[in-house]
């Protein structure tokens, strides 16, 4: 069995074979063949992921070593990868609902002129990604930290002709760096504390450090930074409504599904820092904390179909975030994991709504379209009732974990894990409003657009049926991680061998009553709220409220991007106005200058030449003449 | 024996005539004219101080004799040359007035 997980190694570099193909030779494949070659490449992966995961439930965690990747001096950094319970369920998520998305993009990217790059930019992040999870040292883990952040750049931009496009782009991984930043100063910090960058063997030296130390405190901080670039939180998070410019498909798998929690995973990954470094860990949970609650009140105020959605994923990677930092590492990935599924639903449903509509995002113009396209606006109705944390659905379940993480963290008691828990509360109930804003506008309703509403139709089979494969995830996938105390909870026990300690205060039976039917009180009035809103007011209601600063502030994202913008781009504009015209007008002009002053001097000896023959023998007569008395005057004097 | 400051005084009075009429002519064939003088003054100063050097006795005497032989070898190549471009031009403008031969100037 040792031997067949250590097969799954190859997951990676068939998604990668799958990149070369496409990107060398897909424009003379035909057809469909770019898009089956990658989901082929995908489907493979997703097999090998499964025989791991298969392989690691039998016999426990497997390390495969390749040999050396950096050495130099004290410096071993080796090159081999890590399956355990922890990886191989990252990798199951990402050939999984990558594989859907795959080919779900066969319809959604139909007859676009860059089909097989399309497909080659997508299997490289694929397998990026894929290394990011599997890599045993943090060096590798890095190789596919910028591997993905180099395919969002590219995805994003993936229609680069539109400036907008491109610009967003750059956006996207201008912000990154300054995560990527942090995580070289982790790296960096990691092995002066501990001699090693091998992820294992930190984890393991993390508890010989005082409880709380100074440097403890100072990597965890630094791996938050990067946390926070990578997963979009605060102050971070401005490239993640910017990277709705890509394919929607691409949103759906790069910047909801996967990349986007790549910072969790890093902080799960690190867990043995965090553990051992609560005020960095409670940093964690009130950055993300805050970031949820700041995007969910966002999100409200958008109108763009797909920033919706993406506001929506800087503020359930929030509710991720805040679980891992809190300790509840299982909690987090469990919500990555039914996050993965009704997040990319909405966004596939978002794609075929805009596909159906030749392009329209505005949701001002759309409603109704339920009637017309029953696949997507069904599933699409599911996965808002998962995301808003109506019971029985799988984002009921995780939520509820992270909240009751939240309230019982032993560390996490000392830096207000009351209030943490109260805002995350509420955060869950606007949730479950602005969710219900985006369906009610686009799937219910009267439509508000007869021309948009007469265009729109059902999207292909290839499309609908990834959409009703991830429907039925939505709903299921939530049973694997039951409140403990009612049954079995499969993913906490799966993922407990891998994950730091951390103290969890235990709440009585009742108390976790309490919990339960406070989320769906939450969930409830959020609905409520929009129903009354939306259905009842019929839109009164919302353009009264509309005129409040709130409203104002959410519409404006609450001025974080124009304040950057006055913070760093426009200086740095500035400053690169400066330097041009400094070329322009010093160095640029210097050179015309002198080039310009040889004609001059060519035009002022041009006037010597009279072209009078007799005026150049007068001339020689005169130089021998002089000549002669230089010579004269020479012999005088010596 | 007339003494060589003779000889070196006609040579510079030539070569000075030659001069002028290079400067002051306008006629191609005086300005041929007046160089051909200017080439036989200094040909009679080469020659005369070949005399007073074989008059004592010097080793290398007659060098200024053959130098005078190359001078007139070259002026006959010379004006060869000269001669066929000024029929040519000749052939063109019916005249010969250098003053006329300037459209190569800017």
């Amino acid at each position: 069995m040792n031997d067949l997980v250590q097969l799954a190694s190859l997951a990676p570099l068939l998604a990668l074979a799958g990149a070369i193909i496409n990107g060398l030779f897909g424009r003379s494949l035909r057809g469909n063949a770019p898009g089956v070659i990658a989901s082929l490449a995908v489907a493979a992966g997703f097999v090998l992921s499964l025989i791991a995961f298969l392989g690691v439930r039998a016999g426990g965690a497997v390390r495969v070593r390749f040999g050396d990747f950096l050495v130099a001096g004290d410096l071993n950094i080796g090159l081999g990868f890590h399956f355990d319970q922890l990886s191989v369920l990252m990798m199951l998520i990402i050939t999984g609902v990558g594989l859907l998305i795959h080919i779900y993009s066969i319809g959604y990217m139909q007859g676009d002129d860059g089909f097989s790059r399309y497909f080659a930019q997508l299997n490289l992040f694929v397998a990026a990604m894929l290394v990011l999870v599997m890599a045993d040292s943090f060096p590798l883990m890095f190789v596919g930290w910028e591997g993905v952040g180099v395919c969002s750049f590219l995805l994003i931009g993936f229609w680069y002709k539109d400036l907008k496009n491109a610009s967003a782009g750059r956006k996207a991984f201008i912000v990154n760096r300054v995560g990527d930043f942090g995580f070289l100063l982790a790296m960096f910090l990691t092995f002066k504390a501990f001699g090693t960058l091998d992820i294992q063997a930190v984890n393991a030296a993390a508890p010989s450090f005082a409880y709380g130390a100074a440097i403890l405190t100072g990597i965890g901080l630094l791996y938050l930074l990067a946390a926070a670039g990578k997963s979009a939180q605060l102050p971070l998070h401005t490239w993640l409504p910017d990277a709705m410019a890509g394919p929607t498909p691409v949103s759906a798998l790069i910047h909801a599904a996967t990349m986007v929690t790549a910072g969790v995973y890093l902080i799960a990954r690190t867990g043995g820092i965090f553990a051992n470094a609560p005020s960095a860990a409670a940093t964690v949970v009130w950055v993300a904390v805050l970031t949820a609650l700041m995007a969910a009140i966002v999100a409200i105020g958008q109108t763009d179909i797909k920033k919706i959605l993406a506001w929506s994923t800087i503020s359930q990677v929030g509710f991720m975030v805040a679980a891992v930092g809190a300790g509840a590492y299982w909690a987090g990935i469990f919500h990555v994991l039914t996050h993965a599924f009704f997040k990319a639903l909405l966004f596939l449903g978002a794609g075929s709504v805009i596909h159906a509509l030749g392009g329209e995002q505005d949701v001002r113009k759309m409603g109704g379209l339920g009637r017309k396209m029953r696949v997507t606006g069904t599933t699409s109705l599911i996965a808002t009732l998962a995301i808003a944390g109506v019971p029985f659905l799988s984002g009921y379940f995780s939520k509820d974990a992270i909240l009751g993480a939240l309230l019982t963290s032993s560390p996490l008691g000392n830096y207000g894990g009351q209030i943490l828990f109260a805002l995350l509360m509420v955060t869950a109930g606007i949730t479950a409003f602005y969710m219900f804003r985006w369906y009610y506008l686009v799937f219910a309703g009267e439509p508000r657009s007869s021309a948009e509403y007469e265009r729109a139709h059902e999207s292909p089979a290839v499309m609908t049926v990834p959409l009703g494969i991830l429907a039925v995830g939505s709903v299921l996938i939530g049973y694997v991680g039951l409140p403990a105390f009612l049954a079995p909870n499969a993913i906490q026990e799966w993922l407990a061998p891998v994950m730091a300690h951390v103290d969890f205060d235990h709440l009585n039976t009742s108390a976790e009553w309490m919990l339960l039917l406070g989320s769906v009180l939450v969930a409830a009035v959020g609905l409520g709220l929009g129903y009354w809103v939306y259905v009842i007011g019929s839109g009164e209601l919302a353009k009264r409220i509309g005129n409040t600063p709130l409203a104002n502030a959410s519409r404006g994202a609450f001025g974080i991007d124009r304040l950057y913008r006055g913070l760093f781009t426009e200086p740095g504009e500035g400053l690169a106005e400066g330097v041009a015209s400094l070329d322009r007008d010093v160095v640029d002009r210097g050179l015309t200058g002198v080039s310009g002053a040889v004609p001059l001097l060519g035009r002022l000896l041009v006037l010597l030449q009279s072209g009078y023959v007799r005026a150049y023998a007068f001339a020689m007569v005169l130089g021998v003449l002089a000549l002669a008395v230089v010579a004269a005057l020479i012999g005088v004097l010596a | 024996m007339v003494q060589t400051e003779y000889y070196v005084a006609l040579s510079a009075i030539l070569f000075a005539l030659g001069g002028i009429g290079v400067l002051t002519r306008r006629s191609a064939i005086m300005l041929f004219l007046s160089i051909e003088l200017m080439l036989n003054a200094a040909n009679l100063a080469i020659i005369a101080y070949a005399r007073q050097w074989s008059a004592v006795g010097a080793q290398h005497a007659l060098d200024g004799q053959a130098a005078a032989f190359i001078v007139l070898a070259i002026a006959a190549a010379e004006v060869a040359v000269g001669l066929g471009i000024l029929v040519a031009i000749f052939r063109n403008r019916v005249s010969t007035d250098v003053d006329e031969l300037s459209e190569v100037r800017l």
